[in-house]
C-alpha cells in the first residue's frame, strides 16, 4: 500500500505581520495532531515559521505548502516577489536586506534562512530576480 | 475528601446545558451530553475558565470543609499572597495574619515567606539551566501553566522550571517549624492552605513533580472568606505574625515571580489566552530575548483566581499599598535552611507529554482521521453555534470520527437531512404503481 500523504496549502499574504505564521501554526497544529515527536514538530515549525516570515517581508505573500507523510514533512514557499539577486550571500548570518521598519519589528537579523537550513534535512533554495523565490525543505522524523 | 484528580467539577442540578463553558474551555474539554455539561478528565486543565464564564454557578471547586481541622492536634494556615488583598481597608497584614490564628488556628505560614525562598533559589539556578536550553525558562509556579504544557506543547515541558511552588515549600517548612516548636508528631500537625484557584487545590492533592502530599486541607478562598471576614473586622490589636516582605506578597500579582527572582529579562504573562498565544510564539523560537517567562492563567495573576473573591485590579492595588507598609529587610527572610534539600527543591519526576490533541498511537490511523475530519468538517455549517454539544463544527468534526458524536448532531445537517427525506417522500407520495399508471405516457 502506497503511503498516504496529506496535503495541505495556505495563501501568505503581504505585509501583514498579524497574519504572519498562521501558515506554520497550522502544520505544526497537524503535526502534533498525528502525534510526531517534539522535537519534529519543534524544527518544523521553526523553519516552516522563518519561511512564512520571509515571505511576508521580502516575497510579497506567496503560496505555502505542505506535504505531510508518515515519516517526513515537505515544505514548498512559493513567492512572486523581487527574487534573490545572490543566494549564497543571502545564506551568510547576518546578512539582510530587510528594511528599518521591519527590524524595528524584530525581524530582519539575517539568520532566518541559515536557520531553516539548519532545521532542515534537504534544503533547497531557487530564485530569479524579478520572478521570485521557490524554498523546498524536508523535515525527516 | 472523594478520590478526584480535578477539583473542578459540575453541579448537575445547576447546569442547564447551555453552550457558555464549552466555547470558553481553553482545552475543549467541555461537551453537553444530555442536558449537562461533562468534562473530559484527561482534557481538563483546572483552570477555572468554566467556573468563571458559567452564568448558573454549576462549576465548582471541590475544596475540603473548613472542620477538618479538628482531626488535628496543631492547625496551621497557609495564606496565600493574594488573599491580602481581598479586605477592604485592610492595610496591615497582621490584621489579615490575626484574623486567621483567632478562627481556630494555632498558627500561620505566609506562602509569601516560601515565595521569597523560591526566588532565591530560582535566581540561583537560572544562568545553569538557561545554558542547557534554548529559549527561556518557563514558570512552574501556576499548575495550569505546567498542564497545558504537558496537554499542548511537549517540546516545552524541558523549558519548565523543575522546582517547588511556594505553597508546598511553606507547608513543608511549617510542619517542621511546629514538629521543634510542639514536640508532636509530623501527623499531628494539620496544614491548610487557602488557595484562590481550584489547579492549586488539584496541585495539592496530587503534586506536580513529586508523590504524595504535603498539605492536609485545601479550602477555596471565597468559602473561606465568609468565615473570615467577620473576625477580619473585629480584629483591633494585631499580633507581629508578618515575616515576608514586598518581594514575596508581590507574587500573587502578575510580574511579581520574576521581579523577586531579579531578572531584568523577564517577560511577565497573564490570562489564559494570552499565555496561550505566548506559548505558541515560545515554540517558535521567537522568545530568544527572555530569559525568564513566568505565565499565569488568570487575569492579573494569582489574585485574579476564580475562587478570590475582590476584582483582581482592586486586590493588586492593595497588595502593593500593603507592601509599601512592609520593612525592607523583611524581603530577605527565607524559610529554615533545613527544608533547603535538593530533594525538597527539585522535581522528584517529570510529568509526562499527553497530548491531547493526539488522534491516534498509529500514525497512519492518525493520518485517515485527520482526513476524514477536514472532510466532514468542510460539509459542517461553520459557524460554530454550540448546539451539537460541542465547542465548535471542528470539534464535532473531530467527536464524529472518533466516534463520540453523529453528524445529525448537528442541527443544521439534521434539518438537511429531514428535508431530503419530505422529498423523497413528496416523490413516494406522486408514484403509481403499474395498475395504475398511465404506461402510454411515462
Amino acid at each position: 500500500m502506497p503511503a498516504e500523504v496529506l496535503r495541505q496549502e495556505y495563501n501568505v499574504s503581504a505585509d501583514d505581520f498579524a497574519a504572519a505564521g498562521a501558515a506554520s501554526a497550522a502544520v505544526k497544529n497537524t503535526l502534533k495532531k498525528l502525534g510526531f515527536s517534539p522535537d519534529f514538530i519543534r524544527r518544523t515549525s521553526i523553519a516552516m515559521y522563518e519561511g512564512e516570515i520571509n515571505m511576508v517581508i521580502h516575497g510579497g505573500g506567496g503560496v505555502a505548502e505542505a506535504e505531510i507523510a508518515e515519516d517526513y514533512v515537505k515544505i514548498t514557499l512559493t513567492d512572486h516577489g523581487p527574487g534573490i539577486a545572490d543566494i549564497n550571500l543571502a545564506m551568510q548570518e547576518g546578512f539582510s536586506t530587510a528594511s528599518d521598519t521591519v527590524r524595528e519589528l524584530g525581524f530582519g537579523a539575517g539568520m532566518g534562512l541559515p536557520n531553516i537550513k539548519k532545521q532542515s534535512d534537504d534544503f533547497s533554495l531557487t530564485s530569479e530576480v524579478g520572478k521570485g523565490t521557490v524554498l523546498t525543505i524536508t523535515i525527516k522524523s | 475528601m472523594e478520590s478526584i484528580t480535578h477539583s473542578v467539577t459540575l453541579d448537575a442540578d445547576k447546569c442547564k446545558g447551555c453552550i457558555n463553558c464549552i466555547k470558553r474551555c481553553p482545552t475543549e474539554a467541555i461537551r453537553v451530553r444530555n442536558g449537562k455539561a461533562v468534562i473530559m478528565s484527561d482534557h481538563c486543565i483546572d483552570c477555572g475558565e468554566c467556573i468563571r464564564v458559567c452564568p448558573h454557578h454549576a462549576k465548582k471547586a471541590i475544596s475540603d470543609p473548613i472542620s477538618i481541622i479538628n482531626n488535628y492536634k496543631h492547625k496551621i494556615a497557609l495564606p496565600a499572597p493574594s488573599l491580602y488583598g481581598q479586605f477592604k481597608s485592610v492595610r496591615d497584614v497582621n490584621i489579615i495574619l490575626t484574623a486567621l490564628v483567632n478562627c481556630g488556628f494555632d498558627d500561620i505560614y505566609e506562602v509569601a515567606l516560601a515565595a521569597q525562598t523560591v526566588a532565591d533559589y530560582t535566581k540561583d539556578i537560572l544562568p545553569g539551566a538557561r545554558a542547557l536550553l534554548h529559549g527561556p525558562l518557563i514558570s512552574s509556579a501556576c499548575p495550569v501553566i505546567v498542564k497545558l504544557i504537558c496537554v499542548r506543547y511537549p517540546g516545552l515541558l524541558d523549558n519548565v522550571l523543575k522546582t517547588i511552588t511556594p505553597v508546598e515549600l511553606a507547608a513543608i517548612a511549617a510542619r517542621a517549624k511546629a514538629v521543634k516548636e510542639t514536640g508532636l508528631n509530623p501527623d499531628e500537625i494539620g496544614v491548610f492552605f487557602i488557595s484562590p484557584c481550584p489547579a492549586k487545590i488539584t496541585a495539592s492533592k496530587y503534586r506536580i513533580g513529586y508523590d504524595g502530599t504535603v498539605i492536609d486541607g485545601i479550602f477555596s478562598m471565597s468559602e473561606f472568606f465568609v468565615k473570615l471576614l467577620p473576625i477580619v473586622e473585629k480584629t483591633r490589636e494585631p499580633k507581629g505574625l508578618s515575616v515576608a516582605g514586598v518581594r514575596g506578597i508581590s507574587w500573587s500579582c502578575s510580574g511579581g515571580e520574576g521581579s523577586a527572582i531579579g531578572e531584568s529579562l523577564f517577560i511577565a504573562v497573564d490570562g489564559i489566552d494570552n499565555v496561550i498565544r505566548v506559548l505558541d510564539e515560545i515554540e517558535n523560537d521567537k522568545f530568544t530575548s527572555a530569559r525568564f517567562v513566568e505565565l499565569g492563567a488568570c487575569p492579573g495573576g494569582c489574585v485574579g483566581g476564580c475562587l478570590a473573591v475582590e476584582n483582581p485590579f482592586v486586590a493588586r492595588a492593595r497588595i502593593q499599598r500593603m507592601g509599601v507598609e512592609l520593612e525592607e529587610d523583611k524581603n530577605t527572610n527565607s524559610v529554615d535552611n533545613s527544608c533547603l534539600t535538593s530533594k525538597i527543591l527539585n522535581w522528584q519526576k517529570t510529568p509526562e507529554y499527553n497530548s491531547i490533541l493526539r488522534l491516534d498511537a498509529d500514525r497512519s490511523v492518525a493520518m485517515r482521521k485527520l482526513s476524514e475530519i477536514e472532510n466532514i468538517s468542510g460539509t459542517l455549517p461553520g459557524i460554530d453555534c454550540g448546539s451539537c454539544g460541542a465547542p465548535s463544527c471542528h470539534a464535532l468534526a473531530e467527536d464524529i470520527v472518533n466516534g463520540a458524536a453523529h453528524e445529525s448532531d448537528c442541527i443544521f445537517k439534521l434539518r438537511e437531512r429531514m428535508s431530503g427525506l419530505f422529498h423523497e417522500m413528496a416523490e413516494l407520495q406522486e408514484y403509481m404503481p403499474p395498475p395504475f399508471r398511465d404506461l402510454s405516457n411515462p
